[in-house]
C-alpha cells in the first residue's frame, strides 16, 4: 500500500531529514553551505518543475516566472516589513512567495493550460518571453539591471534564538521549508488530483471519457506547482538578499527543466537527485573552469542519449539487479568500463582546456600561450600536449568501445535474466 | 422517466465535402443490448464518436435519457451515465491495471479535483476498482502497468475502465476485435456480465458476437440505417441481405 505514513518510508523522509539538518555538522565551510542552501532551494524548484513535466507530461519553457515573481514579491514584502518585523514573519516569508507563484499560475496558467503537448510547450515559452521582458520594462518593480535587495535580518531581538542572520540558521531555514514542501508534494501525488494528473499525461483523451476536464486537471496542476516554485523563490530571495530579473527568464527555466530531466522524471525523487548533482556541477566545476557551461551541455547531451530515463531510472535498475542477485555479476563490468572512460575523459578534458585557453584565455584575454590543466602547466603553442591530448583521447575512446561493448553485452545479459525472472 | 436510453434523430456528419453519416434516425431502448452492424467505411464508428462527443455533430439531435447532449464536451457526457470503449485500445499505458481502473471511479464517486484526501485512504474507489478487476478477470495482474499487458488482456481492460463509473449506457466499439475464438468466447461471456441490468449499444464485426447478444440490430450502410429488428427479422431482412449480409448470416448458422 503507497500510504505515505507507511513505517519504512517514515524512516526514509526521517533519514533525509537528519541528513540534511547534520550536512552542515561535516562541512563546515563558507562556500559548503552556501552550496547546501543553494541545493535545498533547487530541490524544491525541481520538484515543483516535475508536477508538470513528471507528473501531468507539460513541458514547460517558462516555469522561472512562477520561481522568479515569488522571488520578486518576497523580496518587496520583506522591504515593506521594515524594521518593525520580528524573524517569525521573515522565516514565513516564503509562503508570501508561494501565493504569489500561485497567483501568476492562476493568471498566466489560465492561458497556457488550455492545450497541451507542444502548444503548451510553446504557450509557456512566449510567456516565459514576456515576464522577462516586463522585468526589464518595469525597473520600479524588478529593479532593472541591478535587481531588488533586502536584508532579511530586520529586527534586533531573536526569535526562539534566530535572526536568519548567520548562513548556518537560513540553512536550516531552507531546509525546514524544503522539507516540508517535498512532503506536501509528495502527498498531493497520492491524491485524486495527482492520480488523475498521471492518467491525463498518459491518455487524455480516455480521461475525458472517464469523467475529468483535462483542461480544469493541468490547470489545477499548473497552480499548485505556481505555489511550490514561488516557495522557492522565496528562499532565494531571503537566500541571496537580492532578486535580479535573471531569476524569471528562460536561462533559469532552461536550467530546472535539465535538473528535472536528468534528475529523471519518471520518479518523485528524481528531481532531488538532479538539483544537488546540477547545483553541485554548476558551482563546483563552474569554479574550477571557465568551460563548464560546455561541460554542462556534454553532460546532458551524454544523458539525454544514454539514460533518458535519468539518474533515477539508473538507479532502480541497479536497484532491481541487486534484489534479483545480478549486481555483483555487473559491479566488475562497471569498473572495467570506468577505467577507459575516465582516460578519454582526461583526454577530452585536455583538449577542452588548452582550446578554451587559447581562444578565449582566462584572464589574460585571447591567445595565452600557456594553461594549466589538472596541475600540469602546458604550454599551448608547442605541438607536444596537443598531441598528448589527442592520444590520451584517442586511447580512452578506443578502450571503451571495446571494454563498452563487452559490458553492453553483459548488461543485455543481466536485463534478460532480470526479465526471465519476473516472467 | 420513460424517453429512451438514447435518441438519435436527423443526425449528420460531413467531414469537408463527404457526408459520413446521412441523416440517422435511432431510438435505444433502456436496458436493451442494441448491435450496430454494417460494411467497413459504413460510419457505426463515426456515429459512435459523435454520440460520446468526440466528433462534433454538423447536424441533428441526440438525447441521453431524455436530456439533449449535442455540445457537450466529453467529459459532460461521461458525467451524465455515458460510457464508451474504444476500437484501438484506449488506456492509460503507465499506470497499474488498478490504477487505471481506480482513475475511472473516481469521478463518479464524487471525488472530483481533490488534493485533500489520500487515494489510499478512500475505500469506496479501492473497492470498486478491485470488484471490476475481478469481473473482467485481471486480479492477478492487478500491478502490472497496462502497456505491457497482453493484447487481450488490454482488450478487458479497455472495457473494464468503461463500466467501472458505474455508467447505465454502455458503448462497445468493437470489444472483440483482433481477438481468437476462445478469447472472444471469454469476452461475449464477461460483457454479458458485466453490462447485466444497462443499456449497451455496440459495434462489432462478429456476427457470432452480434447474433449471440444482441437485443436488437441496426444495420447501417454508407451512413444511413437501412433497417433496425431483432436478430431474426434482421437475419429475413431481403433490403439488409442484399446491402451487407448476403450469405454470411447463414454461414454463422
Amino acid at each position: 500500500m503507497s500510504s505515505i505514513f507507511s513505517r519504512g518510508r517514515l524512516l526514509l523522509w526521517g533519514a533525509c531529514l537528519v541528513v540534511a539538518i547534520a550536512l552542515p555538522l561535516v562541512f563546515k565551510s563558507g562556500f559548503m553551505l552556501s552550496l547546501l542552501c543553494q541545493i535545498g532551494i533547487m530541490v524544491v524548484f525541481a520538484l515543483s518543475y516535475n508536477m508538470l513535466l513528471g507528473q501531468t507530461g507539460l513541458l514547460s519553457f517558462g516555469h522561472a516566472v512562477y520561481y522568479g515573481l515569488g522571488a520578486f514579491i518576497t523580496m518587496h514584502t520583506l522591504n515593506l516589513i521594515g524594521k518593525d518585523g520580528s524573524p517569525l514573519v521573515v522565516a514565513l516569508l516564503p509562503l508570501v512567495g508561494g501565493l504569489a507563484g500561485m497567483l501568476a499560475g492562476v493568471v498566466l496558467g489560465y492561458v497556457t493550460t488550455k492545450k497541451a503537448g507542444t502548444t503548451f510547450a510553446m504557450i509557456s515559452l512566449g510567456i516565459g518571453e514576456l515576464v522577462a521582458a516586463c522585468a526589464l520594462m518595469f525597473p520600479g518593480f524588478f529593479g532593472g539591471e541591478g535587481g531588488v535587495s533586502g536584508n532579511r535580518v530586520i529586527a534586533k531581538q531573536a526569535f526562539l534564538g534566530f535572526t536568519w542572520g548567520p548562513q548556518v540558521e537560513m540553512y536550516g531555514l531552507i531546509v525546514a521549508w524544503a522539507f516540508l514542501a517535498t512532503v506536501a508534494m509528495f502527498a498531493l501525488t497520492q491524491t485524486p488530483l495527482g492520480r488523475m494528473a498521471n492518467a491525463v499525461r498518459d491518455n487524455p483523451e480516455r480521461a475525458e471519457f472517464v469523467g475529468y476536464d483535462t483542461q480544469r486537471v493541468r490547470y489545477l496542476m499548473l497552480i499548485l506547482s505556481g505555489l511550490f516554485a514561488g516557495i522557492a523563490g522565496g528562499l532565494t530571495a531571503l537566500n541571496y538578499e537580492i532578486v535580479t530579473a535573471e531569476t524569471l527568464n528562460a536561462h533559469t527555466s532552461g536550467v530546472v527543466l535539465l535538473m528535472t530531466f536528468v534528475g529523471g522524471i519518471g520518479f518523485f525523487y528524481g528531481p532531488i537527485i538532479g538539483a544537488i548533482l546540477i547545483s553541485v556541477m554548476q558551482i563546483v566545476i563552474g569554479g574550477m573552469t571557465h568551460a563548464w557551461l560546455l561541460y554542462f551541455g556534454l553532460f546532458f547531451l551524454f544523458m539525454v542519449l544514454m539514460a533518458p530515463g535519468g539518474i533515477a531510472s539508473v538507479i532502480t535498475v541497479q536497484h532491481k539487479l541487486w534484489q534479483a542477485g545480478l549486481l555483483g555479476r555487473m559491479l566488475p563490468h562497471y569498473l572495467a568500463t570506468a577505467l577507459p572512460v575516465l582516460v578519454l575523459l582526461a583526454g577530452l578534458v585536455g583538449l577542452i582546456e588548452m582550446g578554451y585557453a587559447l581562444l578565449a584565455g582566462e584572464g589574460v584575454g585571447a591567445g595565452d600561450t600557456a594553461t594549466k590543466v589538472m596541475g600540469m602547466q602546458l604550454q599551448l603553442n608547442a605541438p607536444e600536449p596537443w598531441a598528448a591530448a589527442l592520444a590520451t583521447a584517442a586511447l580512452g575512446l578506443l578502450l571503451t568501445r571495446w571494454i563498452g561493448g563487452r559490458t553492453r553485452v553483459a548488461w543485455n545479459a543481466a536485463l534478460a535474466a532480470l526479465h526471465g525472472d519476473k516472467a | 422517466m420513460n424517453a429512451p436510453a438514447i435518441r438519435i434523430s436527423g443526425l449528420r456528419k460531413n467531414f469537408g465535402a463527404s457526408e459520413i453519416i446521412r441523416g440517422v434516425d435511432l431510438d435505444i431502448h433502456r436496458g436493451e443490448r442494441h448491435a450496430i452492424i454494417g460494411p467497413n467505411g459504413a460510419g457505426k464508428s463515426t456515429l459512435f464518436h459523435l454520440i460520446s462527443a468526440r466528433l462534433p455533430v454538423t447536424a441533428g439531435a441526440i438525447e441521453l435519457k431524455g436530456e439533449n447532449v449535442v455540445g457537450l464536451k466529453p467529459f459532460e457526457i461521461a458525467r451524465r451515465g455515458l460510457s464508451r470503449s474504444f476500437q484501438i485500445t484506449n488506456i492509460f499505458h503507465n499506470l497499474s491495471v488498478f490504477e487505471n481502473l481506480r482513475c475511472a471511479v473516481l469521478w463518479s464517486l464524487g471525488y472530483r479535483y481533490s488534493f485533500w484526501q489520500r487515494l489510499a485512504g478512500l475505500k469506496d474507489a479501492r473497492q470498486r476498482a478491485e470488484a471490476v478487476m475481478e469481473d473482467i478477470g485481471l486480479t492477478r495482474r492487478r500491478d502490472t502497468p497496462a502497456g505491457i499487458l497482453s493484447y487481450a488482456e488490454q482488450r478487458a481492460l479497455e472495457i473494464g475502465i468503461t463500466i467501472a463509473s458505474g455508467a447505465d449506457v454502455i458503448l462497445l466499439d468493437e470489444p472483440t476485435a483482433g481477438m481468437s475464438n476462445t478469447e472472444t468466447e471469454e469476452a461475449v461471456a464477461m460483457i454479458r456480465r458485466v453490462t447485466e441490468g444497462k443499456t449497451l449499444v455496440m459495434v462489432e464485426h462478429d456476427m457470432g458476437v452480434v447474433f449471440g447478444l444482441a437485443d436488437r440490430i441496426s444495420v447501417l450502410v454508407y451512413g444511413e440505417i437501412i433497417a433496425t429488428d431483432a436478430p431474426a427479422a434482421i437475419r429475413c431482412n431481403a433490403a439488409v441481405q442484399e446491402a451487407y449480409l448476403g450469405t454470411s448470416v447463414n454461414h454463422h448458422e
